[in-house]
């Protein structure tokens, strides 16, 4: 597909031969941007999935079987988020479909837990899928049992050898078993149990436990086939994804270009400072997505003043990606609110992160503004009310019971959502905060 | 296009500041400054900005967008960055994150529009229901006939559906950007909204990509089992001197800038500490610069005296806080305080608790509730009985409990004791009538109390005080009764 899209851009191409080297760039770069960014945003699907060889062999083989030998079949794959269950699953079905036969008579239906929220509108995305709303006229769009009744017909009447395997795959999985009775879940399973029409049912979850979710009747009919992708990469691994995933393609139109690009990705993976980068990444999560962000973070400073990748855009991004988003929401608080903040930490030392109200706060806070403070003037009560309610309102401190319960609104018991040290940080990195308020937090007991 | 605009910032109005009526003339001031920039330089942003080139993008169009962004360069050049072109994919989601009033829908709408890029922008606060959120989305990207397949009450898969199938007819040849304002109001709709729209891209098959702005961080977003991470972004807040540079933008025509941008210096001296909110900023020196500018209009100073300026501004500034900032008079009714000063010097319209009026018995209720409330049930005989023997002074005043009781809140009492206080602080006989019971119900209608416990215990049931120590303060004073003296906290 990239060579065509090529050939349509020629014309353009040699219109900038005769324009000067930076336009040249420009439009490689476009290029660029366009194949990378493929990869990144639309997770475009690898040649062959990396890594989980022996997960895709047993997946493969296992669709094959119903696709060619008609045996029905279910299987769960479990893995994090991230860790590549959907391309999987695309990528052995991209593989199967290859093959002429499959492809003439496999049909497939997707189901996803996050659109489908009942079983009711699962059953008319099925018959939609299988094009089946106008067998029957408007009867298929009847009720629910009706409907049931009719699908269910339609997949006993079949038998193993001469009916086309049907493929459901169920993404979010652990979302299904929340449906009424697990009716939809228990008839799949049921008819991948029984001779009837081949099936296949292919759950994607990311709960380790989603067996336990399953209703006793709908678990003794599943064949308890699970897949799990849990990344074992190591980290010289991790390094040559990364290498892979930033490596333009052989078919490249400007191979000077493309040599050059994947020399200084090389060149990249070599540095010390990218190493130590990768390896943090690696340690907090070492699955492909947070990778692919890294890398598009990274991909956006490129341009042509700087058309290559440097070390300094893959610390950037890092920097950008792992920035603590509590400690910029209280970077932006006033010194009124971050006050409120510092004597809502004392309370929490000494009372040992017991709940407070706004009184007690507020007490702390007049106790400051009579003994130690200079610069901060005394501020009215229903001011100083309305800079907690702001803190609120940016959810940086929770009612305990969800504030239901009818008592006014000062001695509401409330909880600090931050911790001791993203406090004292927020506060060394507060512009011009006043030294009597830091002296104010740094003191033991207010 | 210009009447667009407005609207929409009217909208924004509407949903955070009740009075709309004072803004309405300067609406769209409010989301941006409109006008010339004056002395408008950022080498460094300028150079992202300018860096990127967007193909069918005149240079001059850029300069235009420069302007009407003042002070968001480094962040409108990192989101085109992230946008890139418009036939490239786009990251399916985008969570940008920052405090109020710092400009998030202003860069991303305005980028949209600058750049015509198919977009739709919706509002969180305008869709009580999920359907009316995809029904605008639908509205706005595809027109009116795609709207019109949605079935009554749609779900995420009819939405899903129906993007499909339109999407089919009018392929994308640009990044499709659905906007969600103020997106943590997804969290309260269907659980399986956000994780969907997140992940829109892959379910829709398409090159769109979402973009929600929020003021609270994504950590509190992430669903139980966990979702799609967004790209998050942060919009950092104003500095002191950014906040002028903007707020200096809408100066008077009668006056000259210079002496506009001193009052702004006198009203972020004032209000800086308290309030970084530009909007609210806005909103009070548009308030108050009249009141500045009144010693030049009658002649006592001349512009550079900024010394007699700020004597004369500064005390309406700080009454200012305590009132309007607070939102306890309107904008209409501070005009007119500011009218009238002369004639009534006293400070009113603090609060609307301070002038409410009430039967003399029930303001005793009141005063006795509150000493139920707050005073512990031992030391009653303390307080209330004539002759109460030999008490030892020390181990009356050994307080047993850590803090006070009006930090930790009132305290339930019973019926009985509530009366018995009663009997004994209000001068005259009274008898215990239906009408006093009345008048506690009444002071339960009128929260001033409130019942605890179910509404079904006719016998004995139990009151909290609701009220406040200064509201209390003016209620015996009304009745002359020193309620200091009775409070064990002040003893």
């Amino acid at each position: 597909a990239d060579g065509r899209k090529w050939k349509n851009n020629l014309p353009i191409l040699c219109d900038i031969f005769e324009f000067n080297y930076e336009k040249l760039t420009f439009h490689l770069l476009l290029q660029v941007q366009r194949i990378l960014r493929e990869r990144f945003c639309h997770q475009r699907l690898p040649d062959r999935p990396v890594g989980l060889e022996s997960q895709y062999k047993h997946l493969l083989e296992l669709l094959r079987r119903t696709a060619v030998h008609g045996e029905s079949n279910s299987v769960l794959i479990v893995g994090p988020r991230g860790a590549g269950k959907t391309m999987l699953l695309r990528c052995a079905l991209r593989e199967l479909l290859e093959l002429q036969e499959v492809k003439q008579n496999v049909l497939q239906v997707h189901l996803s837990g996050l659109l489908q929220t009942d079983d009711r509108i699962a059953l008319k995305e099925i018959t939609r899928q299988l094009h089946l709303e106008n067998v029957v006229g408007d009867k298929v769009f009847g009720s629910f049992a009706e409907n049931l009744v009719f699908l269910l017909e339609a997949l006993k009447r079949g038998d193993k050898s001469s009916s086309r395997p049907v493929f459901f795959i169920l993404e979010e999985f652990d979302l299904f078993a929340h449906h009424k009775n697990q009716t939809l879940l228990y008839n799949l399973l049921d008819v991948s149990q029984s001779a009837q029409a081949p099936v296949a049912v292919v759950g994607l979850t990311c709960r380790l436990d989603v067996l336990e979710l399953l209703e006793k009747r709908v678990k003794s009919r599943f064949s308890h086939r699970q897949i799990h992708l849990l990344s074992c990469m190591s980290f010289c691994q991790y390094l040559d994804a990364f290498r892979s995933e930033l490596a333009l393609p052989d078919d490249f139109p400007d191979s000077k270009f493309s040599q050059e690009w994947n020399l200084n990705v090389s060149e990249l993976c070599e540095e010390k400072s990218v190493q130590e980068i990768l390896q943090k990444h690696f340690n907090s999560c070492k699955d492909f997505r947070s990778l692919h962000l890294l890398l598009l973070l990274a991909l956006t400073r490129v341009s042509v003043s700087n058309p290559t990748l440097r070390a300094v855009d893959i610390l950037e991004a890092s920097r950008m990606s792992s920035a603590d988003s509590k400690a910029n929401i209280l970077h932006g608080l006033s010194v009124l609110e971050l006050c409120l903040i510092i004597a809502m930490k004392h309370l929490n030392d000494i009372y040992e992160g017991e709940p407070f109200n706004f009184q007690m706060v507020h007490n702390e806070f007049k106790k400051f503004i009579q003994r130690k403070s200079h610069s901060i003037h005394n501020f009215e009560k229903p001011v100083v009310i309305k800079a907690f309610e702001h803190l609120l309102q940016l959810e940086l401190i929770r009612p305990v019971d969800g504030g239901v319960c009818k008592v006014q609104r000062e001695y509401q018991l409330m909880r600090l959502m931050l911790d001791h040290t993203q406090v004292m940080e927020a506060l060394q990195r507060y512009p011009q905060c006043p030294t009597d308020v830091k002296q104010w937090a740094i003191s033991a007991f207010g | 296009m210009e009447l667009r605009t407005t609207n929409i910032c009217m909208k924004n109005f509407k949903s955070r500041l009740p009075d709309v009526t004072f803004y309405s003339r300067e609406s769209e001031a409010a989301c941006g400054p409109r006008g010339s920039v004056v002395g408008f330089s950022g080498s460094v942003s300028e150079k992202m900005l300018s860096g990127l080139h967007y193909p069918g993008c005149p240079e001059a169009r850029l300069r235009s967008l420069r302007e009407k962004l003042p002070c968001r360069e480094v962040q409108a050049g990192t989101l085109l960055a992230i946008m890139g072109e418009p036939e490239q994919y786009c990251y399916p989601s985008i969570f940008i994150y920052g405090h109020r009033a710092t400009g998030k829908s202003h860069v991303i709408l305005t980028l949209l529009k600058e750049l015509e890029l198919p977009h739709a922008a919706v509002s969180c606060v305008e869709c009580v229901s999920a359907g009316l959120l995809f029904e605008q989305t639908l509205l706005a990207l595809f027109g009116a006939d795609s709207a019109a397949l949605l079935p009554r009450l749609p779900s995420l898969s009819d939405f899903v559906r129906v993007y499909r199938q339109v999407c089919a007819q009018q392929p994308a040849k640009q990044t499709r950007y659905i906007v969600l304002e103020r997106a943590e109001l997804l969290r309260d709709m269907e659980a399986n909204l956000l994780p969907g729209l997140l992940r829109l891209q892959e379910l829709v098959d398409d090159n769109v990509a979402v973009i929600l702005l929020s003021e609270i961080v994504w950590d509190k977003f992430r669903p139980n089992t966990g979702c799609f991470e967004p790209l998050l972004l942060h919009f950092p807040d104003y500095t002191k001197a950014e906040l002028l540079q903007i707020l200096s933008l809408d100066s008077n025509p009668s006056y000259t800038p210079e002496l506009y941008s001193s009052y702004i210096n006198i009203l972020l001296g004032v209000f800086y500490s308290v309030c970084r909110d530009l909007r609210e900023l806005r909103h009070l020196a548009a308030l108050n610069f009249s009141k500045f500018c009144e010693p030049l209009e009658k002649g006592e100073a001349k512009e550079g005296n900024t010394h007699k300026l700020w004597r004369n501004i500064e005390p309406h500034l700080k009454r200012a806080m305590q009132t309007v900032y607070l939102r306890e008079v309107s904008s209409v009714q501070w005009g007119q305080q500011q009218m009238d000063e002369k004639e009534a010097t006293a400070l009113r319209g603090l609060s609307a608790l301070a002038h409410v009026e009430l039967p003399y018995y029930s303001k005793f209720l009141l005063i006795a509730a509150y000493l139920a409330s707050y005073n512990p049930a031992r030391t009653d005989r303390r307080f209330f009985v004539k002759h109460h023997g030999k008490m030892k002074k020390t181990s009356f005043l050994k307080k047993h409990e850590k803090t006070s009781n009006h930090l930790l809140g009132p305290k339930p009492f019973p019926l009985d004791r509530l009366l018995a206080i009663f009997y004994s602080v209000v001068d005259s006989r009274v008898a215990p009538t239906a009408s006093v019971f009345s008048q506690i119900s009444s002071l339960v209608t009128l929260q001033l109390l409130t019942q605890v416990g179910h509404d079904d215990q006719l016998d004995t049931p139990k009151y909290k005080c609701a009220v406040s120590l200064d509201f209390i303060l003016a209620i015996s004073r009304t009745v002359s009764f020193d309620i200091v003296r009775y409070l064990y906290d002040f003893i």
